[in-house]
């Protein structure tokens, strides 16, 4: 099971925030505007489990349409005195005049298929469950810290007064229950959907070529390729840019992949320690 | 669940705001226009960012707690190997102190390490599993062997009891010592840090060097220089494969290579540089003083523990620099969709 989230149609309401935060009962870390958009909660960690991203960007494509083509003869779009870096008109060479796109997108942990913290969890407390998804059992961690700096998407965070690491659970006791995740539930436009993989790759592939189509050139699926660097996400986007916009690595790969390889160097490191050692020992005593 | 269902037929049953199409150009009237190159909103022609925010999350290591661990790991693994030789070749005043040393450093790395855990009173439950995946597990395991052998070498020094025995644990903990000297490199390279990832391949050799240059730096402090040859020439072999380790590290990752160069981890990393070199000269030019000896293995211990600090710094600087997650990525990106372009 996962999710699958459509960044175009998400209108930036922090619903998925508020939900997670009700039901998982995370407690409140601080309520500050950014202070370079509507983001109040800068990025997923041990208290933030959704975190709703606003990319304010002057690209000619600003017009938010809702399917509803403008009609003939219709006049230009107006500027809308947009929050930018220079003063209102400074940048009126008519070209960057209300062209303005606002993109959102509710960001979460993406349950890897090969998952980084689960791998270097030294005490077992991260595990898969019975769907899919990866999950930190809080009577068994012990604060080591390590999944934190492992996790290519910097989505699992240490809890400071708490010592243990905090994430996403893909609300596994709701699961339990026949439910859907909070988030899910209570998105108002579907921009997050939860189902089973497969269908919501079918359902992403459809809604992209669908944008496609409709000139969209700029959407593309972000961790739906089951032979990407973690094997394919378990919540996956749909996104209208590249995704280090969005603040999300362009191309993650799973640190353990190169693991067999560190082993193997180290351990010939071992051994030329031993060597040396060894080696300093030879000769007329000195 | 969601209440459309997918059939054959496409989608049935969603609902009418999904189909929400944003910026379609039959609003535009056809006329697509060319983006504009930068729009100062963190676009740069070479990566964007969100509002140049970490794409990684932050450490949440104390760099005194985990990069003392690394250094002090480092010293108790060579000490122990060092300690172990100088026992066979019969140079007992070499021999002692550096078990003394063994157990010490291994006491507090230990000390360290368990002091960083979130929950300290749980360290136990890194006993529960065994794995393979996790440096951190297989390192724990490496130190539930190689602790209590360096403890009896150095409890058998001490005490004179069961000296048989005594030299039995300390031969046993000069054959693991190595492996906890070199296990840490995994341990820091197996995670998305940039500065600690790309540099898996040398890093264990930075870190065998560090640990003997450390190690044999303590036995010209402590032993007299007549037995102190094998501990004079591990320092400065340890402290020449380190510097050239991190040269070759340092070309090969390009420009994540940069955080080993600026800022205060390039700092400690240039001094751990002149420390290091100038104890490897010291102790091969001073081997008759005891005065330079001493002298020249507090700079090889100095620049050891600067260069655990030093990396552990540059691990720290990379994670804060979204640059050095999204660039190579992006790069990577780039390079094999020309590669695919170039199959066709």
């Amino acid at each position: 099971m996962g999710f699958f989230t459509d960044t175009s149609v998400c209108i930036g309401c922090k619903a998925c925030e508020v939900a997670c935060k009700e039901w998982n009962l995370v407690p409140e870390d601080g309520l500050d505007f950014t202070a370079m958009s509507f983001d109040n909660s800068g990025g997923l960690g041990a208290d933030t489990w959704r975190h709703v991203a606003f990319i304010e960007q002057r690209a000619p494509i600003g017009v938010q349409e809702t399917g509803v083509g403008r009609p003939e003869g219709a006049p230009d779009p107006v500027d809308l005195g947009m929050p930018s870096f220079e003063p209102p008109g400074a940048s009126a060479d008519g070209d960057a005049t209300g062209e303005f796109r606002w993109l959102m997108s509710s960001d979460v942990c993406k349950h890897c298929t090969h998952a980084a913290c689960l791998d270097v969890c030294p005490t077992g407390s991260l595990f898969r469950t019975e769907y899919g998804t990866v999950v930190v059992q809080e009577d068994i961690c012990n604060g080591c810290g390590y999944c934190v700096p492992a996790c290519p998407y910097g989505v699992i965070g240490q809890r400071e007064d708490d010592g243990r690491v905090f994430k996403c659970t893909l609300c596994y006791d709701r699961l339990g229950a026949g439910m859907e995740p909070a988030c899910a539930k209570a998105c108002p436009t579907d921009s997050i959907q939860f189902g089973d993989l497969d269908e919501l790759r079918e359902r992403a592939d459809e809604r992209l070529r669908g944008l496609h189509e409709a000139g969209v050139g700029s959407a593309q699926l972000y961790g739906r390729d089951p032979g990407d660097g973690v094997g394919g996400d378990g919540a996956f986007f749909l996104l209208l840019d590249e995704p280090e916009v969005y603040g999300l690595p362009p191309d993650p790969v799973v640190t353990t992949r190169d693991l067999p390889s560190m082993w193997r160097h180290a351990a010939v490191a071992a051994g030329a320690l031993l060597a040396g050692i060894t080696a300093t020992f030879l000769g007329r005593r000195r | 669940m969601n209440t459309s269902d997918v059939t054959k037929e496409g989608i049935r049953g969603a609902r009418p705001g999904r189909e929400a199409v944003t910026g379609a150009d039959s609003a535009l009237g056809g006329q697509r226009r060319e983006r504009p190159a930068d729009d100062g909103g963190g676009r740069g022609s070479e990566f964007g960012t969100y509002y140049d925010r970490p794409v990684l999350n932050r450490i949440t290591w104390r760099p005194r707690d985990i990069a003392g661990y690394l250094f002090l790991g480092g010293l108790a693994g060579a000490s122990s190997a060092l300690a172990a030789g100088a026992d066979l070749t019969g140079r007992p005043g070499l021999a002692r102190p550096l078990r003394y040393t063994a157990l010490a450093a291994v006491t507090g790395s230990l000390a360290a390490l368990v002091n960083d855990l979130g929950r300290p009173d749980r360290f136990l439950h890194m006993l529960r599993v065994m794995k393979w995946t996790s440096p951190m597990s297989v390192g724990t395991w490496i130190l539930v062997c190689y602790g209590p052998l360096a403890g009896a070498a150095a409890a058998s020094q001490a005490t004179g009891v069961l000296p048989g025995a005594g030299r039995l644990a300390g031969l046993g903990a000069g054959a693991v010592g190595p492996a906890v000297s070199a296990y840490t490199a995994p341990l820091i390279c197996n995670t998305a840090v940039p500065a600690w990832h790309e540099g898996y391949r040398e890093m264990p050799f930075v870190f065998v060097g560090s640990g003997a240059a450390a190690a044999g730096g303590m036995g010209m402090i402590t032993a007299p220089v007549g037995q102190a040859g094998p501990a004079r020439r591990a320092g400065a072999a340890g402290a020449a494969v380190e510097n050239a380790a991190l040269a070759v590290m340092e070309r090969r990752m390009g420009m994540v290579a940069e955080p080993y160069r600026t800022g205060r981890s390039g700092t400690l990393m240039r001094a751990a540089k002149a420390l290091t070199i100038g104890g490897a000269v010291g102790a091969l030019a001073g081997r008759r003083s005891r005065a330079v000896s001493a002298i020249a293995g507090a700079a090889l211990i100095a620049g050891s523990a600067c260069t655990r600090f030093g990396v552990f710094a540059a691990g720290q600087a990379s994670v804060a620099d979204p640059r050095y997650t999204v660039v190579p990525q992006r790069r990577r990106l780039r390079d094999r969709e020309q590669a695919a372009q170039q199959e066709e």
